[in-house]
């Protein structure tokens, strides 16, 4: 044996290339770079309004020290709405996001059906929520309905589809025990299959609750209520101490419910 | 009495995996299914209670033919077999009392099954059997904090609460340590004869089914090749059930299990 391993003693051993042929390779090395060079120089940068922005940009963060807190009424209003806009579409959202995520669990449901609950997933996602948002305010008007309306799509998207996955990753086991014993399907449902993904229910709430949060700020931006709305009018109005005020009490709101969540969901594994 | 005529079973074009099988159970006998993995001892329990379709054949229960069933029918012979698997398959989640009357889901409302309002009689059965096998003071613990041999005790008493006519257990020893599925299996012989209840066990452990079992039915690659006391199954029988060539792969068979478990599962 020993022998043997003395005959070979130049084997060579190098880690195999990503992109195997070397035609495809090189090629594709190069058609990057030409494309980068090209995207830079066709882009409209125009420098000139670059450099005079810089000052304008210095003007605005300077403006903007030390942060007001003087109409706090207003910071007041705009963050119990942004609240009340993401409690009500995470609440929305995660209950619709029930059925429509059975519906979509290969698993569980039969094949139109499983159809049916992906598209819907698909469309609710398709979107970023600002799009929605112009989209909802210009059905319903400006205001906080417009907001509840979009988030609660945005929530379903998130929420359903992840609920499904997990959905689809069950034992099994349990749910044959389940219809063993001659329970029906929303039986075997209730017993067999919600028990097993009420912990990922329950944090997939919270962190949409989270998300909403956030997002309600910046739908409010579009008219759909919350708080974005009030920054948006302080940005306007050049009140730039008032908006770093409003950045920093959406930055402390986020900290504290992440915290929030995050203890939670510790707690409910 | 169980009767089971020319019982067949095949997923697509392959083999069948259960070869026109005959098998009779009178009475409150306990009987033991031995024999290789792949030999079909799962799929044959299984289709018993429809959670595997029979491709053809006869099963009859008490006289009632179970093979065409559909919906609800199908339903209500389930409550009367009771099943015991060989992982348990508790609801992990849900408290050993909340596991034990599940057994009488088919037999409660919707709304009594989400709200946990379970008739008074149906609470009794459950404290009566749990103080039988010994978990009464588990009530109120989550299932996934009992042990190996606890569980067990749960997922039969979970089992017994469909007040069965008839007992099948998919090798409900297989995940237990020697000592503890001794007393699973002598629990299963005693609540057989207590109750006057025929259990079908699948088993592996050749010792065991000698012991605790009135007869032995020999299964290899989907047919019957012994049917006896636990006296007649000598040296040249446990040949027959496990020796020789390999038996084909249970992988193929599992798998395709799965595939027929998506879409319709539930119905």
């Amino acid at each position: 044996m020993t022998k043997d391993a003395q005959v070979l003693p130049t084997r060579t051993w190098k880690k195999p290339h990503f992109i195997s042929n070397p035609w495809l390779r090189y090629g594709f090395m190069i058609g990057l770079a030409v494309y980068l060079v090209w995207a830079f120089y066709s882009l409209p940068f125009n420098w000139e309004r670059i450099a005079e922005g810089i000052p304008r940009a210095g003007q605005i963060f300077g403006g903007a020290f030390p942060p007001s807190f003087q109409r706090s009424g207003l910071l007041i209003t705009g963050f119990t709405e942004s609240f009340q806009i993401a409690f009500l579409s995470t609440l929305l959202g995660v209950l619709l996001s029930i059925p429509i995520s059975v519906m979509a669990a290969k698993n569980i449901a039969p094949k139109p059906v499983y159809f049916l609950g992906r598209g819907i997933i698909i469309v609710s996602r398709s979107f970023h929520p600002v799009i929605v948002a112009i989209l909802f305010v210009a059905a319903v008007g400006f205001g906080p309905l417009a907001g509840v309306l979009t988030l609660t799509l945005y929530s379903i998207g998130f929420v359903a589809k992840l609920l499904a996955e997990e959905i689809e990753e069950i034992d099994w086991g349990q749910v044959e025990a389940m219809r063993s014993v001659g329970a029906s399907y929303m039986k075997a449902l209730i017993y067999g299959v919600f028990p097993q993904i009420l912990p990922r229910q329950i944090g997939l709430s919270m962190y949409q609750l989270d998300s909403n949060l956030r997002a309600s700020a910046v739908v409010g931006i579009v008219g759909a209520g919350g708080i974005g709305g009030t920054l948006m009018n302080a940005f306007g109005r050049y009140d730039y101490d008032f908006a770093f005020a409003i950045l920093l009490l959406i930055i402390g709101v986020i900290l504290i419910s992440e915290g929030i969540s995050g203890w939670v969901r510790k707690k409910i594994w | 009495m169980l009767q089971i005529t020319n019982l067949v079973k095949s997923y697509g074009k392959n083999e069948p995996v259960l070869n026109n099988l005959d098998l009779t159970v009178e009475g409150s006998s306990v009987v033991s299914i031995v024999g290789a993995s792949g030999a079909g001892k799962s799929t044959m329990l299984r289709c018993i209670n429809r959670l595997v379709e029979p491709t053809s054949g006869s099963i009859k229960l008490n006289g009632m033919e179970l093979v065409d069933l559909r919906g609800g029918d199908l339903r209500h012979a389930r409550r009367k077999i009771g099943m015991v698997f060989q992982g348990f398959n508790l609801i992990d989640r849900l408290s050993v009392m909340e596991n034990v009357l599940s057994g009488r889901l088919g037999y409660v409302s919707l709304f009594q099954a989400v709200t946990r309002r379970f008739p008074q009689s149906d609470i009794d059965r459950a404290f009566h059997l749990m103080e039988r096998v010994g978990i009464a003071h588990y009530a109120d613990k989550r299932a996934d904090e009992l042990s190996g041999g606890e569980r067990q005790r749960v997922a039969v008493v979970r089992a017994l609460m469909q007040e069965p006519e008839i007992l099948l257990a998919d090798e409900p020893t297989a995940s237990l340590d020697p000592k503890t599925s001794q007393q699973i299996m002598s629990l299963l012989k005693s609540l057989a004869s207590e109750m006057s209840l025929p259990v079908l066990i699948n088993i592996h452990n050749v010792t065991q089914a000698r012991m605790y079992t009135d007869r032995i039915v020999g299964m290899r690659h989907g047919n019957m090749i012994f049917d006896g006391g636990p006296k007649d199954f000598n040296q040249d029988a446990l040949d027959a059930v496990y020796g020789g060539i390999e038996s084909p792969d249970e992988e193929g068979v599992d798998s395709a299990n799965e595939e027929r478990n998506t879409a319709e599962a539930l119905s």
